[in-house]
């Protein structure tokens, strides 16, 4: 059967006169981990940000669930299940971690009602017995691993049938890393779908199943994971494998 | 049985999402790191983000055997050497050979491919595989030995040739699945019959055969006298070697890993895309390779694309059997000789003439190839010893220019037939 969980056909996209984003072409498949590996501007948050519908195409297709959504509002977006675990967290720092979490399930909450809303903030709490320890406590006073669980657990409120995820190890340190990653890979264990995008390569790769590695704006290399992580341009470029030449 | 079901049942949709992305990162590969593409690429002002769907490709010029010879050994790869951790090369001699590589990488794509090949035609980890296939510099060997080891079968890695020692092991090992040529098949069987060996009485099941062109007649022969079920397979060494495309069980036509090549079918004199379903020259594209890519590589063999669906649900198009090929390139033994290579020789000998013909033939299921030379009158009144001596000369620079036996015989002068247009030089009279 034909999988239209997410679909990139040649898009363009930037700000302004900047071209950022060039012919890019990708897919995601239901119950994958998609990785998108690249330097610091090479122009990964602007594909989620166009992805989620926060910037317009120049041109290119963009189907989520084989609907086109290149022209449709972040609003809309969201609602039919696509979710963005922005870069840097953003938690809303004066609110309590609940609170947080309830905003997140605010499109679920207009769709089910109140104990849909409920349900899935004892799964969240499940997934993240830290989050419900801390329930009360206000965001802000969270460490960082901590917001980056609570930015997760507050995009998963919605339900969505894809996540996508923009640095989450950002800041973090080595083992916290490691935490946030098996959380991902669990993730997908539960049947979620993800589309991650990393500086850090070597994490990505290993938990992802396929891999895309963007460069100033171009798909340069893709393929399994594993073929990725076995490529030497990849190797030197992203793994910290010596360089030679 | 599949081997990779989720890639070889993909639908269309999703098969084309992906040549799409491929392509768009292969171009940019080759063009960023083959000098080559990349000069080719600048004077045609040929821009990466042009390519914006499948038949974009046809801006771009194709690859040929020469521009493989001109950029004889290393010039077309894409990697440095180091990332390459093997060396193919095509037959030909030292002016007409050219050099093949693979990373990791590809060679792990390529027995995957080889798997899926082998796969449909039967193969399983409890067969026994005896591979014929030359090893060596032949991609055919190696290239059915990883695949076969990677579905876990037990592999022969036997080799060509001695085919009484290869019967013997046949009925020892209690071989179940044969990869050779499908002439040698032939040989074998006739060899049994010679050797008092009932081939009912092996355990042999699946041929998988390849490396020359075969018919329909051959593949009943084949299947009577050896009692097994024969698949046809394609690579070449330029694409990749084995693993192409290979029938499954219904023996009819065969499958093209459509997501790892991208294929056309041209017109050989247009090079424009014959109708669906007609017989035209494969046009291959990689679209994983690393180390050697190639951008429409014109492979020079004729065949045509069978549009329906198969019944065995692999969506994979398939291609027919090779029915020829567009250029004067001859298959003897699965070497591949070119009857230019032939007069170059005949020119460098002293006493002959420019005049020649090529007749091959096929007997007790082996080619012969015979080279009819003209040579001048004063030889041929000489006497016997010096024709002998030429003949056995001719022979010994023929079989080091193209690597097999050649026969020679002379003829007088002005004895063979003369065309006023296109000498016709090669009379091929194999009945396939």
């Amino acid at each position: 059967m034909t999988d239209r969980m997410l679909r990139i056909r040649n898009l363009d996209a930037g700000y302004g006169k900047l071209r950022v984003l060039k012919n890019i072409s990708l897919h995601v498949k239901s119950g994958e981990i998609v990785a998108m590996i690249g330097a610091n501007g090479a122009g990964k948050s602007t594909l989620l940000h166009t992805i989620i519908g926060l910037i317009r195409p120049m041109s290119g297709e963009i189907s989520f669930l084989g609907q086109a959504c290149d022209r449709a509002a972040v609003g809309r977006i969201v609602a039919s299940g696509c979710a963005l675990v922005p870069e840097g967290r953003q938690v809303f720092a004066s609110m309590s971690v609940e609170e947080n979490l309830l905003l997140g399930g605010y499109v679920l909450q207009k769709e089910k009602g109140r104990a849909a809303v409920q349900e899935e903030l004892a799964r969240q709490y499940l997934l993240f017995p830290r989050l419900k320890e801390r329930r009360r406590q206000l965001a802000g006073t969270l460490s960082g691993g901590e917001q980056q669980m609570l930015a997760m657990a507050r995009a998963l409120m919605s339900r969505p049938k894809l996540v996508m995820m923009d640095e989450p190890s950002t800041g973090l340190a080595p083992l916290i890393i490691r935490d946030i990653f098996k959380i991902i890979r669990q993730l997908r264990e539960e049947g979620n779908t993800v589309l991650l995008v990393e500086q850090n390569a070597r994490a990505a790769l290993t938990i992802a199943d396929r891999g895309y590695v963007l460069e100033v704006g171009k798909i340069i290399v893709q393929g399994p994971a594993t073929d990725l992580l076995a490529n030497s341009d990849v190797q030197r470029a992203y793994l910290g494998r010596e360089k030679i030449e | 049985m599949y081997w990779e079901p989720e890639r070889e049942c993909m639908t269309r949709e999703d098969l084309e999402q992906l040549q799409l992305e491929r392509l768009q990162s292969t171009l940019y590969r080759v063009g960023t790191n083959v000098p080559f593409y990349k000069k080719r690429f600048e004077q045609l002002k040929f821009n990466y983000d042009d390519i914006r769907s499948l038949d974009d490709l046809r801006r771009l010029p194709f690859t040929e055997k020469q521009d493989l010879r001109d950029n004889y050994p290393y010039g077309l790869f894409a990697v440095p050497l180091r990332d390459v951790v093997r060396l193919h090369s095509s037959s030909g001699t030292s002016g007409q050979a050219t050099v093949v590589g693979y990373t990791s990488n590809d060679i792990r794509t390529w027995s995957n491919l080889v798997a899926r090949v082998a796969t449909a035609a039967g193969v399983t980890k409890n067969d026994v595989i005896q591979i014929a296939f030359g090893y060596g510099l032949f991609t055919g060997g190696f290239g059915l030995h990883y695949g076969a080891e990677l579905i876990g079968a037990s592999v022969i890695p036997i080799s060509s040739g001695n085919t009484r020692r290869q019967i013997q092991i046949m009925q020892d090992f209690k071989t179940t699945a044969l990869v050779c040529t499908p002439s040698y098949a032939l040989v074998m069987a006739d060899t049994m019959m010679e050797m008092g060996i009932n081939p009912n009485g092996l355990a042999l099941r699946y041929g998988l055969f390849g490396g020359e062109p075969w018919s329909e007649a051959m593949r009943r022969e084949i299947n009577q006298k050896l009692g097994i079920l024969a698949t046809d397979n394609y690579g070449l060494s330029e694409v990749m070697g084995p693993g192409v495309s290979g029938e499954c069980q219904e023996c009819d036509g065969l499958h093209i890993n459509e997501d790892h090549f991208l294929v056309e079918i041209l017109d050989p004199d247009t090079l424009e895309p014959v109708p669906e379903g007609e017989v035209g020259e494969l046009v291959i594209t990689t679209l994983t390779k690393e180390a050697f890519p190639m951008v429409r590589y014109r492979t020079r063999d004729l065949t045509r694309f069978i549009p329906e669906p198969c019944p065995c649900g692999r969506t994979m198009r398939r291609m027919q059997r090779v029915i020829g090929r567009s250029d004067d390139m001859l298959i003897i033994k699965g070497v591949n000789i070119f009857p230019v290579q032939i007069e170059k020789v005949l020119f460098e000998i002293e006493g002959t003439e420019p005049h020649y013909q090529i007749i091959i033939e096929r007997e007790n299921h082996a080619d012969k190839m015979t080279v009819l030379v003209e040579v001048t009158e004063s030889i041929f009144f000489d006497e016997m010893k010096k024709q002998r001596q030429m003949i056995e000369f001719i022979k010994s620079r023929l079989a080091a220019e193209v690597g097999v036996h050649v026969d020679v015989k002379l003829v007088e002068e002005k004895t063979l037939e003369r065309s006023e247009g296109k000498a016709k030089r090669v009379f091929d009279k194999r009945k396939l």
